[in-house]
């Protein structure tokens, strides 16, 4: 953890960054549900900014990774996302394929280059 | 149907539903991802429970870990839970019964709950709704609980292994979920414009580089629906 999360102390910092900003979202929902174009164009264009902030995080997952995923060699780590990706897309749109053959791809990979 | 057998119900629903699976998968990356960030199981659990989304608690745990400001992290929590919105229909029920199927209300819980709901009288809906919530909670901490042991425990490479469920899972996730080319769009310019920005080390650059990627790909939705 970083210095302003520590500082905050992590549970308040979690209700301050993880709880309140998303439960606030299930509030609204409760009040405004019955009047919301669920077409309109802002929640279209919030909807691609979110979508780009997650792919960003799982970019900087694989590319600047925590914990023991450090050991394993940048381009294993980048081809076991691209071989699930791409069995994913083969295989039906499998959430499961994809999963299994990135897995295996790491571990392959880990053990080849390293 | 008492209310208890629409609870039961939808705990059955959970149970053989496949996103529960998938939900076990995402958070044993979850639980080592809280592990090798220096977060407390209790502090993992926590979360689990409080935020019950996986997307945000990602990004939670990925931005606090490793220094990202605290401020950038809300406000990118904040844009992705605005999905969780319009998931949420409320007909003729009261307000605080409505409280904890909404704070269950999450991806996998929606899917299943619009899938068997309309089977059952209006009455019995929110009990069945907690039922799916509450069970894919349980298996959520369990997973979670899994997750952060394994990291704690296994040697490296299985550390590694179970680590990277979390970008895997998440990868295909979205594109599962992405059929307009405005998804397709954010999630490519997503994973290409963020690892630049952050190598420069531009200020705010995960929320840059979403802001930009996200809007690009808004911008060509509208361009080729020729609007």
């Amino acid at each position: 953890m970083n210095t302003a999360a520590l500082q905050l102390g992590p549970y308040v910092a979690l209700v301050l960054v993880g709880f309140l900003p998303n439960e606030i979202w299930r509030f609204l929902g409760i009040i405004v549900a019955r009047r919301l174009d669920e077409g309109s164009e802002l929640l279209v264009w919030v909807r691609a900014v979110a979508t780009a902030v997650l792919a960003g995080v799982i970019a900087e997952l694989v590319l600047t990774p925590p914990g023991p995923l450090v050991y394993i060699p940048m381009p294993a780590r980048v081809g076991a996302l691209a071989a699930g990706f791409v069995a994913f897309l083969l295989v039906g749109r499998s959430i499961f394929v994809g999963v299994l053959v990135g897995e295996l791809t790491l571990a392959a990979g880990a053990l080849l280059l390293s | 149907m008492s209310a208890a057998a629409a609870f039961a119900f939808g705990a059955r629903t959970a149970v053989t539903s496949v996103l529960c699976y998938v939900l076990f998968g995402t958070f044993v990356g979850y639980g080592a991802l809280c592990h090798d960030l220096g977060f407390s199981l209790p502090w993992a659990l926590v979360s689990t429970a409080l935020v019950w989304a996986g997307p945000a608690q990602v990004i939670v745990v990925s931005t606090l870990g490793s220094g990202l400001s605290p401020t950038e992290a809300a406000v990118a929590v904040g844009l992705s839970g605005v999905r969780l919105l319009p998931m949420i229909r409320t007909p003729q029920t009261r307000f605080h019964q409505l409280l904890l199927p909404a704070h269950f209300t999450a991806a996998s819980m929606w899917v299943e709950g619009l899938r068997v709901a309309p089977g059952l009288p209006r009455e019995r809906r929110v009990a069945c709704c907690n039922g799916i919530g509450t069970t894919m909670m349980a298996v959520a901490l369990m997973a979670t609980i899994a997750g952060f042991e394994m990291a704690a425990r296994l040697p490296a490479l299985f550390a590694a292994v179970v680590l990277f469920l979390t970008p895997m899972s998440f990868l295909v996730s979205i594109a599962r979920g992405a059929r307009e080319l405005l998804d397709k769009l954010a999630l490519a310019l997503g994973l290409l414009l963020t690892p630049v920005f952050l190598y420069f080390k531009v200020e705010l650059g995960l929320l840059a580089a979403g802001l930009i990627a996200g809007t690009l790909a808004y911008v060509a939705q509208r361009v080729r629906s020729g609007r």
